[in-house]
């Protein structure tokens, strides 16, 4: 298995801890673990408590992210293998998950036939359901009509929305539109404001999972890796117990935890990018061939009420 | 003994160091003066100008041209890129790599634009 990192937050212990941090960096080998508020580090040969989440989990599902069909250059000149390398690596869990978040960069440039390659390849993922939120790449041209045709029915706004699974609140947030010069990855009044409302009539008690293509937490804003309202929608959520904010994007795995909030990254099923400030620009970053799918993957979450832990598992296609 | 050696050795990585700094500076200034003597950079363009996209940004960044001027964005990036000003006026559908976007500036004044996709790629074109 080229799994490499693993994370069981207990809530209780963050937040006696208040802050605690943790970052992985794709490839890196790292096994994070926080258990009464103390972080951990682990060698990846320690899978046992992966198979233990993952049998007792009351809620199960995978997150994919940036796909990126139709792109052809040297970082991977076949990304609809990785996909399909992807979509066995989920089919190929102990148990089906429950439904696969997909967090944008569905496409590379918003053309038809892109979307139709990606709806075809996903047609064999062994689940219920596929929820998306766009990444930029999704809404090029025509502030994403096509995408919200495709996949964004019975949403609000640009493309946002919320739903309840086994008790876990679920909100896809659309942070790709209307970016303003000099700024980051933006959510706009109306979204904030649907946010705040979609939240009210909850029990604190309620787990959140928050998930949107751009980070939603300061990753690196020099590169654009932040959205400039994130903290005002994440404001909205203080009160709650358990909040878990997915996000893509950057291609590679990143994570921290603050208060009541985990936030992580998940890899790319096209290609890598690199780490914060290590080459003159984020974009696609070209390894040998035989490292490639080392750096791409999914991301599977567990959930297991009572306890409330949340297990985020990064497997990579190696 | 051995920390002043250390002492010593460090102040001499330094003495080099500085050396290469202030030489680096002196020639990236005699650059700037000979690309402005060319026309090119911020001086004004008699022909057609072009603006490369690489690595995530607009270069040169600042841009200035003589009314009339027609300026050709080229991207050389494996991702897509868009040139929109900040009214919107002017705004290129997404470019892809080698895609290129033209646009001929009549009217003087400084056009303040941006990528809306990786909205930190600022830069302008000034028209005299």
């Amino acid at each position: 298995m080229g799994d490499f990192i693993k994370d069981n937050f207990n809530k209780d212990g963050v937040d006696r801890r208040g802050f605690l941090k943790c970052m992985a960096w794709a490839g890196t080998g790292t096994l994070c673990v926080i258990q009464g508020g103390v972080l951990k580090s682990f060698a990846l040969s320690d899978m046992a408590n992966r198979a233990l989440a993952t049998a007792k989990a009351d809620l199960s599902f995978v997150q994919i992210s940036d796909s990126h069909i139709g792109f052809d250059k040297a970082a991977n000149p076949d990304v609809t293998a990785t996909l399909d390398a992807a979509i066995a690596k989920v089919n190929a869990l102990e148990a089906a998950p429950s439904f696969v978040l997909h967090t944008g960069d569905l496409s590379h440039l918003s053309k038809p036939a892109e979307f139709d390659t990606l709806d075809q390849r996903l047609k064999s993922l062994r689940t219920d359901k596929i929820f998306y939120v766009p990444g930029e790449h999704d809404v090029l041209n025509d502030d994403g009509v096509q995408y919200r045709e495709r996949y964004g029915k019975g949403s609000k706004g640009d493309g946002w929305y919320s739903f309840d699974q086994k008790g876990v609140h679920f909100i896809g947030l659309v942070n790709v539109m209307n970016l303003k010069a000099g700024g980051l990855g933006n959510l706009g009044k109306e979204q904030l404001e649907f946010v705040e409302d979609d939240v009210k009539h909850l029990k604190s008690s309620t787990p959140i999972v928050v998930f949107a293509h751009i980070p939603l937490w300061s990753v690196y804003p020099e590169w654009g890796w932040g959205t400039d309202d994130g903290a005002q929608a994440l404001g909205y959520l203080k009160r709650f117990g358990s909040v878990s904010v997915l996000n893509g994007h950057i291609h590679q795995v990143m994570q921290k935890v603050e208060g009541n909030v985990t936030f992580h990254t998940a890899m790319s099923t096209a290609f890598p990018q690199p780490q914060p400030g290590t080459a003159p620009s984020p974009g696609p970053m070209k390894v040998p061939a035989d490292k490639l799918r080392g750096l791409l993957g999914v991301t599977d979450v567990n959930f297991v009420r009572g306890k409330e832990t949340l297990a985020v598992v990064d497997s990579t296609l190696a | 003994m051995k920390k002043t050696m250390l002492k010593v050795v460090v102040c001499a990585v330094m003495v080099v160091a500085m050396a290469g700094w202030a030489a680096g500076i002196g020639t990236h200034l005699f650059a700037a003066a000979m690309t402005s003597a060319n026309g090119l950079g911020s001086g004004p363009a008699n022909g057609p100008a072009e603006v490369k996209i690489d690595n995530y940004s607009f270069m040169p960044g600042d841009l200035t041209v003589a009314a009339g001027t027609t300026v050709t964005w080229v991207n050389h990036d494996d991702v897509p890129h868009t040139v929109r000003t900040l009214d919107g006026t002017i705004k290129s559908k997404a470019l892809d790599t080698d895609d290129k976007f033209s646009m001929t500036f009549d009217k003087p004044g400084t056009y303040e634009y941006f990528c809306s996709i990786h909205p930190k790629m600022t830069a302008k074109v000034v028209v005299k």
